[in-house]
């Protein structure tokens, strides 16, 4: 059950994608999901569906990963979806007691539903082919202009990357306990909400206290080796754009623009909902 | 009352390039009132196994037989499983979450659904017998030293008053004392309750002193079944393994080379003195 969560795991193989700069790979993500809110037609979705099957396909992760990060949206899918169809005014096609289904209600449903999992799917694809370690170096050296600013850039991108590094030391330590407190006949599946909620507490206590523990004991570790924040430190293994990572931002920036030139039609709209007699 | 295994496979994160067989065709008996010690490299399966017997893994393939049923059967109730069989996780103090000690106690028994009178009873029975006092009952188990928060974590097990004990590690990471008490404490139990205690270390010195079975587990196989003295007869093999006999074992051998008339099987120091003090007394007559 608490593998499922695929946010921060990391699934090696030797793809190029893998290799490329983890910058790249931010800002693709980024790009991504803008074309996905920005462009709407049916053509433009199209297009992105060819670019994210074309990535995944290149990164060698197997689907089965991708789809995974799914599970955790699953109810924020369905709200958005059943408020979107019954809620939206327009023209209406179905009519019963006092929901109404309208034309608009359905596009808006449909590209909502197909915006939130390409989202997922797409930071998926990241996450996925990332190491937390990179991701967090590519995102401080990203955001490194917003040091003239004050922002304490160096401190928030440590932060994550120990909280990303964190995440499966805690999986595995919930596993842990979830299955000493069974052993003691502690029950986590049966009961109402109330009941499963008070189930609860002979995890989250041990865990809460194993959590302050490790954070202590990281921190001891960090200043016996000399840490102090990132004034004057240097990386072992400076990010470089290389040939490929260029190639990718090029790749990018046509796709950015084949998604906006596509946008403009409708055609692919117009046939399917005159096909239907809307 | 035993347990038996018959080919028990395990798989970790099958299908995934993090599959990992864990287990491979496991065949044990686990008789009633045997002290068993399983040794293993880390990463050899022996944790693995030991949570197949109460049922928190569920074998690839393979099946285990408590008292004669099937424990994967449709309708066999885990629960009841557990309470029979108390496994004791390693740094099992990890577990502990209550405001006091004896509270922390009581929750293995109240989840059996017992009166408070017997909880209470049990409670202070498994306290007793990890030698914590009454002194002990009102205090947070946080603020106890790791020794006793460890005995206070075995209590919470022994509570359910389980028919077999298993115990991961018990003694990692205490000094030599604790270690020395808490397994002096676990075969008193085994002794005076008569229940089946299995005994998870890497170290044969812990092990050889208590148990009357060894089980070697390397790479998820069981490498070596016997008696401590015949298992440590193989104690190159042991080596090549990543693991040691008792340095006795080393020294009756060496002595054995040297042409000295002493028993190589001699599994314990005390073994190892009465037969060295034996031939002694021989070359001196």
């Amino acid at each position: 059950m608490l593998r499922d969560i695929t946010i921060g795991q990391y699934y090696p193989t030797d793809s190029v994608i893998h290799k490329l700069d983890p910058r790249v790979k931010l800002a693709g993500t980024l790009v991504f999901i803008i074309s996905l809110f920005a462009f709407g037609s049916i053509e433009a979705y199209v297009a992105a569906t060819i670019f994210l099957a074309t990535v995944i396909r290149i990164s060698k992760v197997p689907f089965k990963f991708m789809i995974k990060g799914l599970k955790s949206i699953i109810m924020l899918l369905m709200i958005t979806v059943i408020f979107n169809l019954f809620l939206v005014q327009g023209t209406v096609v179905v009519k019963f007691w006092i929901f109404s289904i309208t034309i608009e209600g359905i596009k808006t449903a449909v590209s909502m539903a197909i915006r939130l999992i390409y989202l997922i799917i797409g930071s998926s694809v990241m996450t996925l082919t990332t190491t937390p370690n990179d991701l967090t170096d590519g995102l401080e050296k990203a955001l490194s202009p917003l040091k003239k600013i004050h922002v304490p850039v160096h401190e928030i991108s440590m932060m994550m990357s120990i909280a990303l590094r964190f995440i499966p030391i805690l999986m595995e330590e919930t596993d842990k306990i979830m299955k000493a407190q069974q052993a003691r006949g502690a029950d986590f599946e049966s009961g109402n909400l109330i009941q499963k909620a008070k189930n609860m507490v002979p995890l989250l206590v041990p865990l809460f206290i194993s959590a302050f523990r490790r954070a202590n004991d990281l921190a001891m570790a960090m200043e016996a080796r000399g840490y102090h924040g990132g004034e004057g430190r240097t990386k072992m293994r400076p990010l470089v754009y290389k040939g490929k990572d260029k190639a990718a931002y090029l790749i990018l920036l046509a796709y950015f623009v084949l998604m906006f030139a596509v946008s403009r039609f409708s055609v692919l709209e117009t046939l399917l909902f005159g096909a239907l007699g809307w | 009352m035993s347990i038996r295994i018959e080919h028990l496979n395990y798989v970790y994160s099958s299908g995934t390039v993090f599959e990992q067989h864990a287990l491979k065709d496991v065949n044990l008996e686990l008789p009633d009132g045997q002290f068993i010690g399983i040794i293993g490299h880390t990463g050899s399966g022996k944790s693995t196994l030991i949570q197949h017997l109460n049922g928190l893994l569920k074998a690839s393939s393979g099946t285990i037989y408590y008292n004669n049923e099937n424990i994967y059967a449709e309708g066999y109730s885990m629960k009841q499983l557990r309470s029979k069989v108390g496994l004791v996780f390693q740094y099992p103090e990890y577990q502990l979450f209550e405001t006091d000690v004896f509270t922390d106690v009581c929750f293995g028994p109240k989840n059996l659904g017992l009166e408070q009178d017997e909880i209470e009873r049990r409670a202070r029975e498994a306290l007793q017998l990890v030698g914590l006092g009454e002194e002990y009952y009102k205090v947070s188990p946080f603020e106890l030293s790791g020794g006793q928060k460890r005995r206070a974590a075995i209590a919470g097990i022994l509570a359910m008053e389980p028919e077999v004990l298993v115990l991961d590690e018990p003694t990692a990471g205490l000094d030599p004392r604790g270690r020395d008490d808490i397994l002096d404490q676990v075969a008193r139990l085994h002794r005076e309750r008569k229940i089946t205690v299995v005994l998870v270390s890497h170290s044969m010195e812990d092990v050889a002193r208590y148990v009357e079975r060894i089980i070697v587990m390397n790479k998820g196989e069981v490498l070596f079944d016997d008696t401590p003295r015949r298992v440590f007869h193989h104690y190159k093999e042991l080596e090549a393994v990543g693991l040691a006999a008792p340095q006795e074992v080393y020294l009756m051998n060496e002595l054995a080379q040297l042409g000295w008339d002493v028993d190589t099987d001699a599994s314990t120091a005390q073994e190892a003195a009465d037969s060295i003090a034996k031939c002694l007394r021989k070359m001196k007559n």
